[in-house]
């Protein structure tokens, strides 16, 4: 799951890491009033969406007046704005966090990963900040400093100033820096993050460290033990489909083609949609239904994949261990005869009361393209496609 | 012999009184030797009861000393698997197949590091389990499609996995031992480590190895495959078309920072010498000829 940017810096700010302060605002009125309340002369007007990338696309831009904070933040608000991690259509900006200007004098970057090779949280740091840092990590490795953290002890003072230094941070800013990392360490610890990055970190004309930009996404399976985080989940950003398919509990995420797939298993998922595209054809979403599959669950798959316009055939690929083919396919014809399919329907079954599942598709009079094998259920689905 | 479990394995299920728990020891107490393999079941809260006749325990290592079980299958609930994990471990057991999905990230770092050094090795989690065909079935897989046979088959996911040994099964192979190791990020045995265990065992002819995109697994092992490997071994990669930065279902499915994508897996099995196919309709036809 992910958060925004204010919402970052407030949990961060509760383990002792500094921050530029801000005020999180939902409409102009209100983004004049923080710029007020913040005082000073120069602001920063950044747009709050999920995505990376917001200041080349706009997001981020300085006002040296309360009129200048007024105007950026009437162009700001319903914007959609586009950044390489968007997609073409951008997302549309709902807040803002108005911050004060800070004076900079060097940017790092900062970031925290679990590191799946030594099954431990990675602390990286680099002098290049303000960066893509995938850029840095791709052209220049060596300018990118990593610390794999003792699950049990978290990062010793020692380890924290030592990584402080080899970032390049001098002297009068080493202490902060160093507590800056064990406190955001505590926190990506305490909340069950995912990822933690300030990008920049900065050090200021009078010598102090702060995070100038947050980011932070947390495990999905421990949110059960952080109601606080997940309160945060802001619909706004997620797509309608995903939401609603997350209601019901199913795996999905939408893509560019026209071939729907239903499936049992997320390997066997990607698999199906790597076939389909073997055979010429363009998958139009991942969709994993799981183990424990219901007849309902079946048919809220089928309506999630047909509110799809490109949609122009449906490939069924099921591999039957625990959930039984007879169940997908009472699943099916629910589902076919409660939505009024429009596209062709390739089922491939197999496994687990095949027979059954296979009977209960002939003798329901639906016109279903049954298949013998994934290479069959994929040719045909295309075909399908193409002809539709 | 087959690799890490055979008919005269002793199992014990953490968390047998849970439906999925119970669903399960059913099921694999039905398959070939399950009825004498499946020994003991643990619940902390339920020792002295037992569970269709077999005896449930208030602890692991209870549940070791009363009946000798040296294997654990998890089916408990994801905030407490972890540790149902360390209790199997600080009780010395020798093998641990992780069964539950949706542990956090955390939990398992933390399992792992208190793993360093000790005997037990574990499978999983969010895993489908092991099985060595016609003797006994150690998790959720269908047993029915299996045959004892000389192939190893080693995969990150369910169905994917049913799937391969179906398409091994028309080919008319079976299979010395079956590995499911888990779609989690972090995890107990990796591609690698099962390679090694397929490579000594004298049952293995040949082995079936299945990836998906995440992490760097497959690679690490088609190095070691590369310099160590005396049989044949082949491949396929699931997620050619997926998308980077979105999770597939599995929580370590995910090409992150232009690492972990299905390319990068398949060109460096190609370079080590593994065979790989971009059909997944035809591992087991690729599998059969490069048996030669």
């Amino acid at each position: 799951m992910k958060i925004h940017e204010y919402q970052a810096k407030e949990i961060l700010r509760q383990y002792g890491v500094a921050t530029s302060r801000g005020i999180a605002c939902f409409n102009v009125d209100e983004a004049v009033n923080a710029a007020q309340q913040l005082g000073g002369d120069t602001w920063v007007v950044k747009a709050q969406i999920y995505a990376g990338g917001r200041g080349k696309g706009g997001g981020v831009k300085i006002a040296q007046s309360i009129e200048e904070v007024r105007e950026l933040a009437g162009n700001m608000f319903g914007m959609q704005l586009v950044t390489h991690q968007t997609g073409p259509d951008g997302q549309t900006v709902h807040r803002l966090f108005i911050e004060e200007g800070v004076s900079i004098v060097t940017e790092y970057y900062v970031g925290m990963v679990v590191d799946r090779d030594s099954q431990r949280v990675c602390l990286m740091t680099s002098a290049e900040g303000g960066m893509d840092i995938e850029q840095v990590a791709a052209e220049t490795p060596e300018k990118i400093h990593k610390l794999m953290i003792d699950p049990i002890a978290g990062i010793s003072d020692d380890e924290a100033l030592d990584m402080a230094a080899k970032t390049g941070i001098p002297d009068a800013g080493r202490d902060e820096a160093a507590a800056l990392l064990k406190g955001l360490y505590k926190a990506f610890d305490d909340k069950d993050a995912s990822l933690a990055e300030i990008n920049p970190l900065v050090l200021t004309a009078d010598n102090h460290i702060l995070a100038l930009d947050a980011k932070m996404n947390f495990d999905d399976n421990a949110l059960f033990r952080h109601p606080e985080i997940a309160s945060l989940r802001d619909l706004d950003e997620e797509e309608p489909l995903e939401i609603e398919a997350s209601e019901h509990d199913l795996s999905y995420i939408p893509l560019d083609g026209n071939i729907g797939c239903l499936v049992n298993g997320a390997g066997l998922a990607m698999a199906t949609m790597d076939i389909i595209k073997l055979y010429g054809g363009n998958p139009a979403n991942f969709l994993d239904v799981g183990g424990g599959a219901t007849a309902e669950k079946v048919t809220e798959a089928f309506k999630l994949m047909l509110k799809n316009p490109k949609l122009e055939a449906i490939l069924v690929n099921i591999f039957g261990g625990i959930m039984r083919c007879d169940v997908i396919a009472e699943g099916v014809v629910q589902a076919a005869r409660e939505v009024r399919l429009t596209v062709p329907l390739v089922v491939r079954l197999e496994g687990t009361n095949v027979k059954l599942g296979k009977q209960i598709l002939a003798d329901s009079g639906l016109s279903v393209i049954a298949a013998g094998n994934m290479a069959d259920a994929a040719q045909k689905v295309v075909r399908a496609a193409e002809n539709a | 012999m087959s690799i890490l479990i055979n008919q005269n394995s002793r199992v014990m299920t953490q968390g047998i009184t849970g439906k999925t728990g119970q669903f399960h020891t059913r099921m694999c107490r039905e398959y070939a030797n399950g009825q004498s393999c499946f020994v003991a079941g643990v619940n902390p809260r339920k020792p002295g009861e037992n569970f269709e006749g077999i005896p449930v325990f208030g602890t692991v290592r209870e549940a070791r000393e009363a009946t000798g079980a040296t294997v654990s299958v998890i089916y408990v609930p994801p905030p407490y698997a972890a540790a149902a994990i360390d209790e199997a471990v600080e009780a010395e057991l020798d093998l641990v197949i992780c069964i539950t999905e949706g542990i956090p990230v955390r939990d398992m770092i933390r399992t792992r590091y208190k793993m360093r050094g000790k005997k037990t090795r574990l499978i999983g989690p969010n895993c489908p389990g092991i099985i060595t065909p016609d003797e006994i079935k150690i998790g959720i897989m269908p047993g029915y499609i299996h045959k004892k046979g000389r192939i190893g088959v080693v995969s990150r996911s369910g169905t994917l996995t049913y799937e391969a040994v179906a398409q091994l099964m028309e080919q008319g192979l079976g299979q010395s031992t079956c590995i499911g190791i888990g779609g989690d990020p972090v995890n107990g045995l990796k591609h690698l480590d099962v390679m090694r265990l397929f490579n000594d065992d004298d049952e293995t002819d040949a082995v079936l190895m299945v990836g998906e995109i995440g992490g760097t697994d497959e690679e690490e092992c088609a190095r070691w495959v590369k310099d160590n490997m005396r049989k044949p071994v082949v491949g396929f990669i699931a997620g050619v078309t997926a998308p980077p930065g979105k999770r597939m279902g599995h929580a370590g499915a995910i090409i992150s920072g232009g690492k972990g994508t299905a390319q990068e897996k398949l060109a460096v099995m190609e370079e080590c010498g593994i065979q790989v196919t971009r059909n997944p309709a035809e591992m087991g036809k690729l599998l059969k000829s490069a048996l030669g």
